[in-house]
């Protein structure tokens, strides 16, 4: 079958799609987007975690068809999914300079020191900052809530509350300046 | 790359951060590979692809010890989509086993199965469902066997021997063709001391299967070339070690396979072993085209060796003062059906079996086991793990019966440099054991009592059970426990072990740059961070670019105990040094009629010149470099070990030991048996903090994969069956099971290690586990010798 829907603002299209295939497949086989990670296909890990018409979902648990005309969301393109709901006008595709931006969350994982292997970072970003976009200063048990369904075998996790809580604050840093 | 026209898509990349990231050896420098693993961009194993490229699958044998009375492919071979179908038979060099050190593992099992999951015949196809349908219609002719479960059941007198052809050299030695390797440790006299002891405890203590549970899955791609030989991009933790093993089972010479590392999402220990770098190759070769494979979780944990179950027996005894007299143990690691890493496992089982105390009579007993269970191996802490969950249950019981405080106990037993290990060996560097428990003894407890809210109902959150809402506070009671442990780093008994490193320095863009190469195996630790901060303060420079490891370099020796910031962070110091003295010689002849203390004065590399150690400035790099680049290529070694000696095990084994100590808060639920770790504090001396927030974030994640084992990892094997692979019934830690984890880095340096460090990425996950056992038996007055401690055990 062919699906068509929209991944980080651009219409994408796959042919010869066979019913069984995940989103996820689709994303990274197809559609040349493997930023959305394949560590455990049931479900359970979060690392395929993307937006699905705005709802975190996992991708592997999304038959292909089932995103057939909405809007899908992955680690690739927060950056400017971030800076258009901050407000910023829309770019060019292949933009360099709006390329080379990352979105906050991104930035304080990085900063944070959040990465080991990197595996369920991807996943973990999606959800993260959807938990900032929801609620802007989240409490450690709201952390600790909403980054339950993302598995991390590296961090122990600590650094990965560390940058959550700092993207929360620079972003509560932004609003006062602004 | 000679030999091969066909490049994939996306092949990991140079890592260079250009000016943006700055430091050296002991600042907190990003990771050069942050950005890529932020944006998806990262290249990892299962992200490889290549147009045209097939699948690869495994079948696998759904039996645990069985014959293989016929296999017929023919219909799996007839279904559009297929093409190839690969058995033992097919295999095309006389090699057809491979292995860590023995080589008993057979590339596609012939003849017979020896344990479940074993790879039985192959699939290549056009689609991933094609080859896993295809596969489905491969028809397996089984005839099963008795099992081989446990000691009994291997050890009895009429056994089945799952090996009966062993040539290896532990065979000779080993008291029943079943057991893979046995060392004993004796020294002293342990008749005489137990005489002594006024207070004996003993006690039989079992470690479940634990996981490695890696995100990343075992994946690659195997790409054929021209000449006949093969590219293979591949998530692993030692190249050279897979190279070694690959080339003899595709019977090709090592330069025909060249393997390139693709991103690793994590390894600890899991990927030491083969996966599916045979078999990919295999395909490849046969059907000329890339073949690219990717383990879904169910089959990863039938794709790498777990970590050892084991069975510990021990006995200690002290006098009324509280001194240790003696230790008396017998440890039994179930081995599984391959010998993997059983024989290291084996030797740092006992060499640790007493822990980091000084008790001077001893008797050790360490033993594999071959059974039809699932191999065993590698996994961080690596036999030191299940010791010192038993006899740091040991010392509880002993302190308990002495009456004496656990901490204090183990504070007047702690070893210090000078004191001796069980092997004889001098610890010859700082062991800051008794400080490392003071430290997290002396911290602030936890408060109580944190899911009350002002006036409001209670956040179960912070309760056991958590939005399980199974108590809001009634039966939870709190318990501390205490721990400390002593792992090994580097490789041991003997081994040659080294790493190469290959730093080129030059002028790019005017501004000099040094290329840092290195086959070291990137799991996620930060290697490569620490590679480009020791250019930078070896070399003075600030762009540093990582190459991807590969193995047109050589050898780094794998990822693994604890030692390749020792030994490849060691290798690149040491080449820097070369590349240092070889730009100084030039600056000599080039420069130096221009400035007499080019040869009078101590020179150095700082901000990018050339300067003396009165800080003159005698040159730019650039200048001294012009455009001729300086290379070198070396291999450093640490100081050598030797093998234990066989019947008593005496014997300088181990290069370096690395020492934490934990302290565990928990609330448990006593009615229901449920546990919340509160928090798990860790002090942990690391010789040198080369990059201080990473070797924080190495104990952050080894306390937390202590805390799986100690309240909820373990494989479940039944009737050698795996009853629960899967993330939705092996259950590892997810951000609400993992508590605070204050840190407390000592730094007390190692003089025979580069810059004094001292390999930290193992040591925090030995005591995790204890000290969460030690709080729970607080907690509850439960005896506990078992983990995953599970809620029947606490409510029993």
């Amino acid at each position: 079958m062919r699906v068509t829907f929209t991944v980080n603002g651009r219409q994408h299209e796959a042919d010869d799609v066979w019913e069984g295939e995940s989103l996820l497949y689709v994303l990274r086989e197809r559609m040349g987007l493997p930023g959305s990670k394949n560590a455990c296909e049931q479900g359970e890990c979060g690392s395929c975690t993307v937006r699905l018409d705005g709802t975190p979902v996992c991708a592997c648990l999304v038959a292909a068809g089932q995103a057939e005309g909405r809007e899908v969301t992955t680690v690739e393109g927060l950056p400017e999914f971030a800076r258009r709901r901050a407000g910023g006008a829309e770019r060019a595709a292949g933009d360099a300079e709006a390329a080379a931006e990352l979105s906050p969350v991104q930035q304080a994982f990085i900063d944070a020191g959040a990465v080991q292997c990197g595996f369920c970072t991807p996943g973990l970003l999606v959800a993260a900052d959807e938990l900032i976009e929801r609620k802007p200063q989240p409490s450690d048990a709201d952390i600790r809530e909403a980054l339950s369904g993302n598995l991390c075998r590296c961090t122990g996790y600590e650094k990965i509350l560390d940058a959550v809580r700092l993207a929360a604050a620079r972003a509560d840093e932004t609003r006062e300046v602004v | 790359m000679a030999g091969s026209t066909r490049v994939p898509t996306r092949t990991p990349s140079q890592l260079s951060q250009g000016a943006a990231v700055s430091g050296g050896v002991g600042d907190s420098s990003l990771r050069p590979d942050g950005v890529l693993k932020a944006t998806g961009e990262f290249a990892y194993s299962s992200d490889m692809w290549h147009e045209d490229m097939l699948w690869g699958f495994t079948l696998r044998s759904p039996h645990a010890h069985a014959e293989i009375v016929s296999v017929d492919v023919g219909e799996a071979l007839a279904q559009a989509g297929v093409y190839a179908v690969l058995t033992h038979d097919d295999l095309p060099a006389e090699v057809k086993k491979y292995g860590l050190e023995l080589r008993d593992t057979p590339v596609l099992a012939g003849g017979k199965v020896r344990h479940q999951g074993e790879p039985v015949a192959l699939v290549a196809a056009d689609h991933p469902e094609t080859a896993r349908r295809a596969a489905a219609k491969i028809k397996v002719e089984y005839r099963e066997l008795p099992l081989v479960h446990d000691e009994a059941t291997a050890l009895a007198a009429d056994a089945p021997v799952l090996h009966p052809d062993r040539d290896d050299h532990h065979a000779a030695h080993v008291p029943h063709p079943n057991i893979v390797h046995r060392q004993p440790i004796v020294r002293g006299d342990v008749a005489a001391a137990a005489a002594r002891a006024e207070v004996v405890v003993s006690g039989e203590y079992e470690v479940g299967m634990q996981d490695q549970a890696f995100l990343g899955p075992e994946s690659g791609l195997a790409v054929p070339a021209e000449d006949g030989g093969v590219d293979l991009y591949v998530a692993t933790q030692w190249l050279h070690s897979d190279l070694r093993q690959i080339a003899p089972v595709l019977g090709l010479p090592e330069d025909k396979v060249r393997m390139t590392l693709a991103g690793v999402g994590g390894a600890f220990g899991g990927r030491e072993d083969l996966s599916m770098q045979i078999h990919a190759c295999l395909l490849a070769l046969r059907t000329r085209k890339p073949v690219k494979m990717v383990y879904n979780r169910f089959e990863s944990f039938f794709g790498h060796v777990h970590r050892h179950p084991a069975t510990l027996w021990y006995e200690h005894g002290a006098t009324r003062d509280g001194t240790l007299t003696h230790i008396r143990c017998r440890i039994v690691l179930d081995g599984g059906a391959y010998a993997s890493a059983s024989p290291a496992v084996v030797g740092n089982a006992s060499s640790h079996a007493a822990g980091p105390y000084v008790v001077d009579d001893v008797e050790i007993e360490a033993l594999a086991l071959y059974t039809n269970n699932p191999p065993c191996g590698a996994m961080r802490g690596f036999g030191a793990v299940q010791a010192c969950f038993a006899y740091e249950a040991q010392m509880d019981k002993l302190a308990a019966e002495l009456g004496m405080d656990p901490v204090e106990f183990r504070r007047k037993n702690a070893m210090s440099q000078g004191d001796r290990m069980p092997t004889g060996q001098v610890v010859d560097s700082p062991a800051p054991v008794a400080e490392l428990l003071r430290r997290v003894k002396a911290r602030p407890l936890p408060p109580e009592r944190q899911w009350e809210t002002l006036g409001g109902a209670p956040d179960v959150r912070a309760l056991p059970g958590g939005l399980s809402n199974t108590t809001h506070g009634e039966g939870v009671v709190r318990g501390v426990g205490y721990a400390v442990g002593v792992k090994n780093v580097c490789f041991s008994e003997g081994f040659d072990d080294y790493s190469t490193a290959r730093v080129r320095l030059e002028v790019i863009g005017g501004e000099p740059v040094a290329t840092v190469h290195t086959a070291a195996a990137e799991v996620g630790q930060g290697g490569v961070t620490v590679h480009a901060q020791i250019a930078r303060t070896e070399l003075g420079v600030t762009r540093v670019t990582i190459h991807p490891a590969d193995t047109r370099v050589g050898s780094a020796g794998s990822t693994s105990a604890s030692r390749q910031t020792y030994m490849t962070g060691g290798a690149v110091r040491h080449v820097c040094e070369l590349v240092r003295e070889e730009v100084f010689r030039r600056g000599r002849e080039r420069l130096g009629t221009y400035h007499p203390a080019w040869a009078t004065a101590e020179l150095l590399l700082e901000g990018g010149k050339v300067v003396t150690d009165a800080g003159e400035v005698l040159a730019p790099l650039v200048d001294v470099l012009g455009d001729e680049p300086v290379e070198a290529v070396d291999e450093f070694r640490h100081r050598p070990t030797v093998a234990l000696d066989p019947a008593t095990g005496q014997g300088f084994g181990h290069v370096q030991f690395s020492f934490a100590a934990h302290r565990a808060v928990v609330e448990v639920d006593t009615e229901l048996g449920l546990v919340k770790v509160i928090e798990l504090a860790c002090a942990q001396d690391v010789g040198k903090a080369m990059n201080p927030d990473a070797v924080v974030g190495q104990i952050h994640g080894g306390t937390t994969q202590g805390l799986g084992l100690a309240v909820m990892e373990e494989i479940v094997v039944e009737n050698a069956k795996v009853r629960n692979p899967s993330f939705t019934d092996y259950l590892i830690p997810t951000i609400l099971d993992t508590p605070t984890i204050p840190v407390d880095v000592l730094e007390l340096a190692d003089e025979h290690a580069p810059y004094g460090l001292r390999g930290a990425g193992e040591a925090p996950t030995l005591s995790s586990t204890p000290a969460v056992l030690a709080a729970i038996r607080a907690a509850t007055g439960k005896a506990l010798k078992r983990v995953p401690v599970r809620p029947e055990h606490i409510v029993a």
